[in-house]
C-alpha cells in the first residue's frame, strides 16, 4: 500500500479507450458519469474524497431500486455541475426544503467523480437469508475479506451494504454529492461510516505527478494507469467469463477499502536510512535502493553490505507483483486526518483504495504477505475494512447497478 | 425548525384557495395574462395588470422600498386573506401563486408591514380554467382545524391535572409515587411541545435542561425536579422542603397560565402541519440523544408523546394530503407505522426502556427510523398548502 506499492511494471504508453477517462465536452473540469465503465476509477486521481458507506433499512425490492435510479440521476447531473435535484437549491417555493442543499453554489464539476459499490451484506444477511432476490448472483468472490494479522477493525468503520465513492478537486464538491445522496437515501438506507480524504496517494494516469502519504514517501509510483489499457484490461475490469453467476458484473470491478492508521508521531523518530530501508526506496525521489530513478525497476537481488541492498521486508519487495505472480492493483487512495486521538496524537493515515478485477488473487494473498513481513507493519493500525462490487457504468436511460437486478 | 409563535390568531385561514410562495417559479408562464408584476415602494404599489383570466395567478412582487414590505391578495371584503407574502425585504423579490376564481378582489401591499397596506381593486375574469375547489375542501380544513384544537386542547387539561397529582406527591416527599408520575405527566407536555414552546416566556421556565442555562440564569421547571428525584451520585445538594415547595407551585403556576393561553389558541392548517414536523424534530434533537431526561433517562415516554402529537397533526390534514399528494400520504402513513413498530418493542408493564438501558444498535435504529420519517414529513406543508 505504502510508498513504493506495487512495483513499475513497464507500462504501455498509450490513450485511455475509456470514456470515463475523459472530460466531457463543453465543460472543462467535468467528467461523463455515464459509459461502459463507471467514472471514478480509471479517472485520473482527484485531489479529495469523501466515501460513504450505507445500510439498507427497507427490505423492499422495490425501493432499493427505487434508490439507485435516485442516485443515478442525482449523480448524473451533479457530475456536470449541476444541483442535486432538478428544482435546484434556491428557485424551488419557499414552503419546501430545497431539492439541493447549496453549498457547492458557485462551484464547477470540479472533477466530481461519483462510484457505487454493492456490499456481500446486500445480497445475504447475517442469517445468510436472500434480502432481495440476488443472492443467487453474488458473485463468489464478494464476500467478507478474511481477518488478516494486525487488523483491529472497528465495526463502525467497515462493512456496509452500498458504498458511494466521491472524488473532487474541491472537498465541498465533494461532501455536497455525499450528503445529497445521503439524503436522497433516508428511508431506503442510512450512512454507515464515512471518511474524508484530504489528498491523493495514488496516480491514476501518467500525466499526474507521484503524490506523497503521510510517512513522506512516494506512494503509487508503479500504479496501475488508465494509459496501459492492456494492464487495466487484465487486472481492473471483470471479464465474461470470471464467473457465471456474476454476469452482471462484467465492466465492473472489486472496490477494496481499508482505513490504515499510522502512528506518525513513532514513524517521525525514525532516522532516514532506517525509513529508506522500510519502503525499499529514497524519500528525495522515490527511487528504488537498488538505484536509479522514481520509475526504475528495483533490483532485489542487487547486495548491500549486509544482505540485500532491498532489504527483505522492504514494502516494495514483500508486495511487489513479482512476488505474487504478476498481480497488481489499481490504487486511488487518500491522505485522511480525522483530529487528534485522546493522547494528542494524530488520527491520520491512508484511507486505502483499491480497484481489482479478483481480490482472491489480487489483493487477500498481498495483504497477508504485508501483515506477515512487512516492516512498515510496525506503524501501521488497520481500523476499517470493505470488500464492494462496483457495476458497470450506467448506459443512457439505465440506472447503476441494472444488470443486477433485471438482466 | 423556526419557531412561530402563535398567539390567538387574527388572520382568516387562507387555504381554500390554496396558494405557495415562490422565490422565483417555472418561467414558462412569465409574460402571460396570469403573471402581474408588482413593484412595492415606500408610497406606492404598482401592478402591471389590473385583471387577469381565472386560474392560477402568479404575483411577481418586488420591494423598491427601503422598508420590510408584504403583499395581499384580498376577497372583495377586504378582510379574507386569498393569499400573501410576507417579509420581502428592500431590493428583493418574492413570488405569490394563488389559484383564482373569479371575482373580484383588493391587493394590497403593505411597506413597513403596518396599517390597511396601499390598497386598490382587481378583478379576475371567468375563463375555462376555473380552479377546482370544491366545498368537500373547506370542509376537510374546517375540520382539520376543530379536531386539532380540541386534541391541544384535552392534553392541555390533562397535563394540568397531571401536574398537579405530581407537584403533591413531590412537595410532601413521597418520592417514588412522583417518579412513577413524572415521565406520565410530562406525556402531555410533550405531545403538544411545539405548541407549547411558542410561548417563548413559558418554555425556558418550565422545560429548560440544566445544559440550556447561561451563566446566572435561574434553573426551574420540570428538569430542576427531575434531578432532585434523581439526583447524581455525587456532587449534589438535594433541596430543602422549602426549595421544593417553591419549585412545585412555579411549575403548577406556569402550567395553569400555560394552559389558559392554549384553551384560547385557533389553528391554521399549516400550523398543524408544521406542527406536525416541529413534533419530530424534537425527537431527532433531544430524545433520540438521550438528552431530554439525563437523569430520568425516561426519554423513550417523551420520544411517544413526540411521535403522539406528530401523528395526530398530520391524521388531521391526512385527507387533504391525500387528495394533493397521495404518494406522500402512503409513505407519511408507512413510516409512522415503521418508527411505532420500534416503539412498541421498547414498551415494559410501567411504561417503556430507559435510554441509558438501550444498546447502541437500538438507538442507531430508532435514529433511523425518524430520519426516514422526517425527510418526507418536510414535503407535508407545502403538500397541504399546495
Amino acid at each position: 500500500m505504502a510508498a513504493a506499492g506495487l512495483a513499475a511494471g513497464a507500462f504501455a504508453a498509450g490513450r485511455a479507450t475509456a470514456a470515463e477517462g475523459t472530460p466531457t465536452s463543453g465543460r472543462e473540469d467535468a467528467f461523463a458519469f455515464r459509459g461502459a465503465h463507471q467514472a471514478g476509477i480509471t479517472t485520473p486521481a482527484q485531489d479529495r474524497l469523501h466515501f460513504a458507506a450505507f445500510d439498507v433499512t427497507t427490505g423492499s425490492r422495490a425501493q432499493l431500486i427505487a434508490l439507485l435510479k435516485a442516485w443515478t440521476d442525482a449523480a448524473d447531473r451533479m457530475t456536470q455541475g449541476l444541483p442535486a435535484g432538478d428544482v435546484g437549491p434556491t428557485d424551488g417555493p419557499v414552503d419546501l426544503p430545497p431539492d439541493d442543499t447549496g453549498e457547492a453554489i458557485g462551484l464547477s464539476a470540479s472533477g466530481l467523480t461519483i462510484t457505487f459499490g454493492l456490499g456481500p451484506t446486500l445480497f445475504r444477511d447475517a442469517h445468510g437469508r436472500d434480502r432481495f432476490g440476488i443472492a443467487d448472483r453474488q458473485p463468489a468472490a464478494l464476500r467478507a475479506l478474511p481477518h488478516f494479522p494486525a487488523d483491529v477493525l472497528d465495526p463502525e468503520k467497515s462493512g456496509g451494504d452500498l458504498c458511494v465513492q466521491a472524488c473532487a478537486d474541491d472537498p465541498q464538491v465533494a461532501v455536497h454529492a455525499i450528503r445529497n445522496l445521503a439524503r436522497l437515501g433516508f428511508g431506503t438506507v442510512a450512512v454507515r461510516w464515512s471518511q474524508l480524504g484530504f489528498g491523493r496517494t495514488s496516480t491514476t494516469s501518467t500525466s499526474q505527478s507521484t503524490p506523497r502519504n503521510l510517512f513522506g514517501f512516494k506512494d503509487g509510483t508503479a500504479n496501475i494507469k488508465a494509459e496501459e489499457t492492456d494492464a487495466v484490461e487484465r487486472q481492473v475490469w471483470v471479464a465474461p467469463d470470471d464467473d457465471a453467476r456474476a454476469g452482471w458484473l462484467v465492466g465492473g470491478s472489486y472496490l477494496v477499502t481499508r482505513r490504515i492508521n499510522m502512528t506518525i508521531e513513532v514513524w517521525d523518530r525514525q532516522p532516514l536510512g532506517d525509513q529508506e530501508e522500510f519502503v525499499g526506496r529514497t524519500k528525495a525521489s522515490g527511487a528504488p535502493l537498488s538505484g536509479g530513478t522514481e520509475f526504475s525497476e528495483p533490483d532485489f537481488t542487487m547486495p548491500g553490505s549486509q544482505g540485500p541492498v532491498i532489504p527483505r521486508d522492504a514494502h516494495v519487495r514483500v508486495v511487489h507483483p513479482d512476488s505474487h505472480g504478476g498481480a497488481r492493483m489499481l490504487r486511488r487512495g487518500y491522505n485522511f486526518v480525522d483530529g487528534s486521538d485522546a493522547l494528542g496524537g494524530l488520527n491520520a493515515g491512508l484511507f486505502f483504495i483499491a480497484f481489482v478485477r479478483d481480490p482472491d488473487t489480487q489483493f487477500i494473498p498481498i495483504q497477508n504477505a504485508m501483515a506477515k513481513s512487512d516492516a512498515l507493519m510496525e506503524y501501521l493500525k488497520v481500523t476499517g475494512s470493505a470488500l464492494f462490487a462496483a457495476p458497470p457504468g450506467a448506459a443512457a436511460g439505465e440506472y447503476v447497478g441494472q444488470a443486477l437486478f433485471e438482466a | 425548525m423556526r419557531k412561530t409563535v402563535i398567539v390567538a390568531l387574527v388572520v382568516a385561514v387562507p387555504l381554500l384557495a390554496a396558494c405557495t410562495e415562490n422565490t422565483r417559479g417555472d418561467d414558462s408562464d412569465s409574460g402571460d395574462a396570469r403573471t402581474v408584476a408588482v413593484t412595492s415602494t415606500d408610497e406606492g404599489c404598482e401592478l402591471s395588470a389590473v385583471d387577469a383570466p381565472s386560474g392560477t395567478l402568479t404575483f411577481d412582487v418586488t420591494n423598491e422600498g427601503s422598508q420590510v414590505t408584504e403583499f395581499y391578495l384580498l376577497g372583495d371584503d377586504g378582510l379574507r386573506i386569498v393569499g400573501e407574502v410576507e417579509n420581502i425585504g428592500p431590493q428583493l423579490s418574492r413570488e405569490l401563486v394563488v389559484n383564482a376564481p373569479a371575482g373580484t378582489y383588493v391587493t394590497a401591499c403593505k411597506p413597513g408591514m403596518k396599517g390597511d397596506g396601499i390598497r386598490a381593486d382587481f378583478t379576475v375574469s371567468k375563463s375555462g380554467d376555473e380552479p377546482a375547489v370544491s366545498a368537500d375542501d373547506q370542509q376537510l380544513v374546517d375540520q382539520a382545524l376543530q379536531n386539532y384544537q380540541a386534541y391541544v386542547q384535552d392534553q392541555s387539561d390533562q397535563l394540568v391535572a397531571k401536574t398537579e397529582q405530581f407537584v403533591e406527591l413531590y412537595e410532601s416527599g413521597q418520592d417514588d409515587e412522583a417518579r412513577a408520575l413524572y415521565p406520565d405527566a410530562r406525556v402531555h407536555w410533550e405531545r403538544i411541545e411545539t405548541v407549547a414552546e411558542s410561548f417563548g416566556d413559558l418554555d425556558p421556565m418550565m422545560d429548560a435542561r440544566e445544559a440550556d442555562l447561561e451563566e446566572g440564569q435561574e434553573w426551574t421547571g420540570w428538569h430542576r425536579i427531575e434531578k432532585d428525584l434523581w439526583p447524581p451520585a455525587a456532587g449534589y445538594t438535594p433541596l430543602t422542603d422549602e426549595a421544593r415547595a417553591t419549585y412545585a407551585e412555579d411549575l403548577m403556576t406556569n402550567t395553569e397560565t400555560l394552559d389558559k393561553r392554549v384553551q384560547k389558541l385557533t389553528y391554521t392548517v399549516d400550523q398543524i402541519a408544521n406542527g406536525s414536523r416541529g413534533l419530530l424534530e424534537e425527537v431527532a434533537t433531544g430524545k433520540v440523544t438521550g438528552e431530554e431526561e439525563i437523569w430520568s433517562h425516561t426519554d423513550l415516554w417523551d420520544f411517544q408523546a413526540n411521535v403522539d402529537g406528530a401523528r395526530v397533526a398530520y391524521e388531521g390534514v391526512q385527507p387533504i394530503v391525500e387528495q394533493k399528494d397521495a404518494e406522500l400520504a402512503t409513505t407519511l402513513t408507512e413510516r409512522f407505522a415503521a418508527l411505532q413498530t420500534l416503539l412498541d418493542a421498547q414498551k415494559t408493564d410501567t411504561g417503556f426502556t430507559y435510554y441509558d438501558e438501550l444498546s447502541q444498535d437500538e438507538v442507531q435504529q430508532l435514529s433511523n427510523a425518524v430520519n426516514a420519517l422526517s425527510e418526507p414529513l418536510s414535503q407535508l406543508t407545502a403538500a397541504v398548502l399546495s
